[in-house]
């Protein structure tokens, strides 16, 4: 018998999803400005992906049962978009909405970065990155000794890849066959101090790389919600091979706050109490023009 | 080596070979255990593991970081895991991994780390687990073990799989002296005595318990009555029996093969200084790596040897007279 999960019966249409999308990216604006810090740009360009997975939903998960073992994984590498998946997750219904304005302050659950001990849900701790690839290969593999129903997703950033550690896990994902992981690369293009292909211009073009380890590659428009979620939906038959899907972002979500910072797109800055206000108008101007 | 034959101890298999035995035998009934290789397992003895439990056994490849993130995937998800390779590439290699995907979250984890010390000799110190113990102790949460010889070590890896909580063992890679030849109890956090003495203690874990029994006996010919305990749990450490030797015999002598930086007698000197305050001196690696050589010429030429040992005692002894007077 499937093994089905209550909380999730009814998957939402892309225009439901849009209109989250843009609730949710008006809430990572809010909650890293009244924190006064945290990754808002890194949380944007990540954020219609988590809309899709957590959701439409594309992944089965039951918020009440948090540890159900036959739930879907999402391992977080990239752990400074924390708030992107706080958000997300209170949406989903892991915990109340009253918590995000606790964010990074004191005695909170929402940690700067990913606490899994901290909250119901979270498949990892994250904040040192290249590691959370490894963590998703060791579920995948959980799941292929015992033939479990689940599927694993891991996101990274596109800087991230510079780690060692995720070409390690990348190897030993296609040597072992784990079809049951698909990896997503928030392409945002930019890092702490500079874009990705000033700091280290051989680490593009980043597909092929990624074909020669052995993976079945896709490229995508990571904030195009009928591009994600038809991605997703209809995935490829890979021949064992596990899936990596570059989703091409924008980090900050094109906002003008973020795009006057040509160098990093103000990686790890929160926007100030004066400026929230114009980057909401225009997130949801963003909106309007799009639907 | 021949140190401790010349006071009649035998020698053993390696702790390595005990570990590995006793990991295979605990695979028969732990029936969740997965055993995780860094391409070093005929080194480590997880072999065996492998060779009757291969669905259970996976080779991650010379791969250190990505070894311990899947043993923190696999944890997460439910299983048992222990992870092996050398002392000196999984502690340095992958220490981050250690830190952020396994001691932060607290993951149930068993990693043993083989070939530490001085004297796996040849090789030389790219080989030698040096700083692994002081890393470990690093680390929120985990518990670090350097059983003496072949049968405690048996019994701690028992012991490591039954513990809750992430676990630091150290095996070596040579056959060392059995230093327990009656039936003995092996619980984590708590030390042996192997030898009762009223002028001073030395403590000491691994391969320096048979060192320290060596000593113990020089000791005894001049008229010292050194007792020896084994604390082969190096964290959490023994405060009780570390205190009760103090206001036994007064001084304190640590001997391990570690840098004396963050190892056992760091260790053991802060429960000293926090409870009952008595000359100590510290055995071990000072400051510096060792090389390429015979085992036992290297344990002498870094003063890591039975006389060295006596030697500090024979200090702390004078200290002591020194400070009552």
């Amino acid at each position: 018998m499937q093994p089905s999960s209550p909380a999730q019966t009814q998957q939402r249409s892309a225009d439901e999803l849009r209109q989250i999308s843009l609730n949710m990216s008006k809430q990572i604006i809010e909650i890293t400005s009244e924190a006064g810090s945290g990754h808002p740009s890194s949380s944007l360009s990540a954020i219609d992906i988590l809309t899709c997975l957590y959701l439409r939903p594309i992944m089965r998960y039951d918020p009440d049962r948090p540890e159900w073992p036959h739930r879907d994984r999402f391992v977080l590498s990239k752990g400074h978009a924390a708030p992107g998946l706080y958000v997300t997750m209170a949406h989903a219904g892991f915990f109340s909405q009253d918590l995000l304005p606790s964010l990074r302050k004191n005695d909170s659950p929402l940690e700067g970065h990913p606490n899994m001990r901290a909250v119901p849900g979270l498949e990892s701790s994250a904040g040192s990155l290249g590691q959370g690839l490894s963590l998703g290969v060791g579920h995948a593999l959980a799941g292929k000794m015992d033939h479990g129903d689940f599927h694993v997703y891991v996101m990274l950033g596109d800087g991230e890849v510079q780690e060692g550690q995720v070409w390690e896990a990348a190897m030993f994902a296609a040597s072992h066959k784990l079809d049951n992981l698909t990896a997503i690369i928030d392409h945002n293009g930019y890092q702490q101090t500079n874009a990705v292909g000033k700091v280290m211009p051989a680490l593009y073009p980043l597909p092929p790389k990624w074909q020669a380890f052995g993976w079945h590659v896709e490229e995508i428009d990571g904030h195009d919600i009928s591009a994600i979620l038809h991605t997703f939906e209809e995935p490829p038959e890979t021949g064992g091979a596990p899936r990596m899907i570059i989703a091409h972002t924008l980090k900050g979500k094109g906002l003008s706050t973020f795009e006057e910072d040509a160098k990093s797109r103000k990686h790890g800055t929160a926007v100030k109490e004066d400026h929230v206000q114009a980057a909401l108008d225009e997130l949801q101007q963003q909106y309007q023009n799009q639907t | 080596m021949n140190i401790g034959t010349d006071i009649g101890l035998d020698y053993g298999p390696a702790t390595r070979d005990a570990f590995g035995e006793a990991l295979a035998e605990a695979g028969r009934h732990r029936l969740d255990l997965v055993v995780l290789d860094g391409d070093v397992a005929n080194s480590t003895r997880t072999e065996y593991f492998a060779e009757e439990f291969p669905d259970r056994f996976f080779n991650v490849g010379i791969a250190e970081s990505n070894l311990v993130g899947i043993a923190a995937g696999l944890a997460a998800f439910g299983k048992e895991v222990v992870v092996a390779s050398f002392a000196a590439f999984l502690m340095c290699n992958a220490f981050d991994q250690l830190r952020m995907s396994v001691a932060y979250p607290r993951l149930n984890i068993k990693f043993v780390g083989s070939h530490y010390g001085i004297n796996i000799g040849q090789d030389g110190p790219s080989q030698m687990g040096i700083e692994d113990m002081a890393l470990a102790r690093a680390l929120p949460g985990f518990a670090v073990l350097c059983p003496a010889d072949a049968p405690s070590t048996r019994k701690a890896t028992d012991a490591m799989l039954d513990h809750e909580g992430p676990v630091y063992m150290r095996v070596g890679r040579p056959k060392f002296p059995i230093v327990y030849r009656d039936d003995f109890e092996y619980r984590i956090g708590k030390a042996n005595l192997l030898r009762s003495g009223d002028d001073v203690t030395i403590i000491a874990c691994g391969l320096m318990v048979a060192c320290a029994l060596v000593a113990a006996h020089q000791l005894a010919e001049e008229g010292i009555k050194a007792a020896v305990l084994d604390m082969h749990t190096v964290k959490p450490i023994d405060s009780e029996a570390i205190e009760s030797a103090a206001r036994h015999t007064g001084a304190i002598v640590t001997a391990e093969e570690h840098l004396l930086a963050g190892g056992m007698g760091a260790a053991v000197a802060q429960v000293v200084c926090r409870r009952y305050p008595v000359p100590v001196a510290c055995v071990g690696l000072d400051d510096t790596y060792a090389e390429s050589g015979d085992p036992e010429h290297l344990l002498t030429k870094y003063h890591l040897a039975p006389q060295d040992i006596a030697a500090a005692a024979q200090s702390v002894v004078n200290r002591k007279q020194h400070v009552s007077t």
